[in-house]
């Protein structure tokens, strides 16, 4: 390897031995890839016409009445495919394309990174296999029949907690025996080098286009830039070109059933630092160092670890990281959906629940950037669910 | 002499290859555990691989998932783990007793305070399943320094760079697997791709033993012949406590009889 995947004291490549050759022709093409510009040109113009960027910066015109802030959403939600996670798919295809791979292999929660595998596994004709747990199988239906639809077929995974976790236990699995022709295309900011890196310099694209469009807009940054996470590539993507700048930043992870309740996914908030997927980072575990099941109302941030430059960026002072309650959440779903006519994934509304909580504050910040990172279809019979049981 | 040398001079010495059973400690529970493992002993195991059962085993195959799981849901922790190591290496004082763990488990607490414990309960080497040779200096001088021999994994895509490396920071022997993928015995072991354990041999890495699709006694055969020093059989053993797990008494014959048959396998041919 090149690098050495730190970040401060987390990362690292903590992969079996029969994996270090796969991620070091990774790493290696990576590298080589951001320094050529035929490469680039391809993912720009990937990115703009089939993707359909750049993405706008919408300023909500109801959701903040009557209180003093601007709510601006970075709309990642209309970004083909519905979520942020097609911009990085996009790049790592490109390169499995390069290293002459033929077939890809993924894990999904929410679904939305496998209906994004799916979409390139079409687009560039590679066989294409999805990992899910079967409870995310169950609550995400409709994006396990697009991913069919798409031509990849979903592989459900009953170890476990039978969530993203497990899925990936199992996509780890299948590329230890297939990577002489399969690549791994990790959907987060997580797992063993290259991939934390290489996963954030593909989804950048988020955080450079919205410090344009704001300083456009407002002639100034925002006071802060928030956005939701689970493995935290959404995140990091808004996160990386601010953090330079004076500009509050905020991660906001699932607090379930509340911050004083056992069921769960505040990894940061409330777990420790271990070694989970390759990398040192923060995990959710027992006293023994067996990994804990998280808990979320959204299935793409179900998930008991984080990416590494999270844990950093948490550890250094640069970036908050706080959660945001299942009714909170809820609210916000609806909030949002009832007041702009856009209707946020359930893993995004994380974010505005926390920005509402901001603007409604007295004294809070003037202008708020969230990162709305995927659409809610998905998510209606979950929610419709609730107001069966809130009956009930 | 650490206990390894002393069985690989013995084998030597006597024609043999080492047969290595690996079983999860606490599988199918934490009391028959204790007398799987004295059984796999006395039917002839040369050496010991035991495994720290951890929740998110992304090297083992769907056997040994599940004997992880049964072992977590018997309440096996790792303290329970250091327990019956410290009771197996009373019963028998000469058998070189490997770990095979998880990194995670690794760094609880520190480092240098895990490879202690496993000092003190007379473990001889310790495998970290995720952590790479990129990864495993630090961990193998704490081993060292401890005076545990740090196992390391030699795979049939590694470079002549990364074998040198395996050679290097190794000690006790060096497992060698074979073919990609994860551990089970569900896809056979390819025993004749033997270019790495030539590397090795001309690297003077400790002795190579095969793992990862070793079920049967012609793949020990293979094996040996292929200059390998022993060979490791995971998922068979582990395949023969779930089959018998509600009948103690069978489970204890048909680990016995699959030891020792492949045991034989291991001695020259009369």
């Amino acid at each position: 390897m090149i690098g050495d995947g730190r970040f401060g004291e987390f990362g690292g490549t903590f992969a079996p031995e029969i994996l270090v050759p796969a991620l070091e022709e990774l790493e290696a093409a990576f590298l080589e890839a951001m320094d050529d510009a035929e490469f680039l040109a391809e993912l720009d113009d990937l990115l703009r016409d089939y993707a359909g960027r750049q993405t706008p910066l919408y300023r909500c015109r109801n959701l903040a009445a009557g209180t003093g802030a601007k709510i601006y959403l970075k709309r990642e939600d209309l970004v083909h495919g519905g979520a942020h996670k097609t911009n990085q798919v996009l790049g790592q295809a490109l390169l499995a394309k390069r290293l002459g791979k033929t077939r890809l292999i993924a894990e999904t929660g929410a679904g939305q990174h496998g209906v994004a595998t799916a979409i390139v596994g079409a687009l560039f004709d590679m066989e294409t296999v999805i990992y899910m747990g079967e409870l995310d199988a169950e609550r995400q239906l409709p994006n396990v029949q697009r991913m069919e639809l798409l031509g990849a077929r979903v592989e459900t995974v009953d170890a476990g907690s039978r969530t993203l976790k497990d899925a990936i236990n199992e996509a780890m699995r299948d590329w230890a025996s297939s990577y002489e022709t399969t690549h791994y295309m990790l959907g987060t900011v997580a797992g063993p080098h290259p991939f934390p890196t290489m996963v954030r310099e593909f989804q950048r694209v988020i955080g450079r286009e919205a410090r344009a469009q704001i300083l456009e807009a407002e002639g100034r940054l925002p006071d802060v830039a928030i956005a939701c996470v689970g493995g935290g590539s959404n995140a990091i993507g808004l996160f990386y070109d601010l953090l330079e700048d004076d500009v509050e930043l905020v991660g906001v992870e699932p607090a379930g059933q509340g911050l004083h309740a056992r069921k769960h996914g505040l990894t940061l908030g409330r777990g420790r630092p271990g070694i989970l997927h390759g990398s040192r980072t923060f995990v959710l575990q027992d006293e023994h160092g067996q990994i804990a099941e998280s808990h979320s109302l959204a299935a793409g941030l179900d998930y008991p670890g984080v990416g590494p430059e999270h844990a950093h960026l948490q550890d250094i002072g640069r970036v908050d990281y706080v959660g945001a309650t299942d009714d909170e959440v809820v609210e916000a779903f609806r909030a949002l959906s009832g007041a702009e006519g856009i209707i946020p994934a359930i893993e995004s509304a994380h974010a505005v629940a926390h920005a509402l909580k901001l603007a409604r504050k007295e004294g809070g910040p003037e202008v708020i950037l969230v990162n709305l990172s995927g659409r809610g279809d998905k998510d209606l019979g979950r929610i419709a669910g609730d107001d069966h049981q809130e009956t009930v | 002499m650490n206990r390894y040398d002393r069985m690989f001079e013995r084998l030597e010495e006597a024609g043999e290859g080492a047969f290595i059973p690996f079983v999860t400690l606490g599988d199918p529970t934490p009391e028959v555990s204790l007398e799987v493992v004295s059984c796999l002993v006395e039917a002839g195991a040369d050496a010991l691989e035991l495994g720290i059962p951890f929740s998110d085993p992304i090297a083992d195959g769907p056997t040994i998932q599940r004997a992880t799981r049964r072992a977590l849901d018997a309440g096996t922790t790792p303290g329970t783990c250091w327990e019956l190591l410290a009771e197996v290496r009373k019963r028998h004082p000469e058998v070189p007793i490997g770990l095979l763990v998880y990194a995670n488990l690794v760094v609880q607490g520190s480092v240098e305070q895990f490879y202690e414990r496993a000092a003190e309960a007379g473990v001889d080497s310790v495998l970290v399943a995720d952590v790479p040779t990129l990864e495993a200096e630090a961990f193998a001088k704490v081993a060292r320094s401890k005076g545990v021999c740090p196992v390391m994994i030699a795979t049939p895509n590694a470079s002549r760079e990364k074998l040198e490396t395996v050679a290097r920071l190794g000690a006790g022997y060096t497992y060698v697997v074979t073919r990609s993928g994860v551990t089970g015995a569900e896809v056979d072991a390819d025993t004749t791709r033997s270019e790495v354990l030539d590397t090795l041999a001309r690297l003077d890495a400790p002795a190579s033993v095969v793992g990862f699709g070793i079920s049967r006694p012609e793949q020990v055969r293979a094996a040996l012949e292929a200059a390998a020093a022993g060979a490791i059989s995971g998922s068979a053993v582990v395949r023969r406590i779930e089959e018998h797990r509600g009948d103690r008494e069978a489970m204890l014959e048909a680990l016995s009889r699959f030891v020792s048959e492949m045991k034989a396998a291991t001695r020259p041919l009369a």
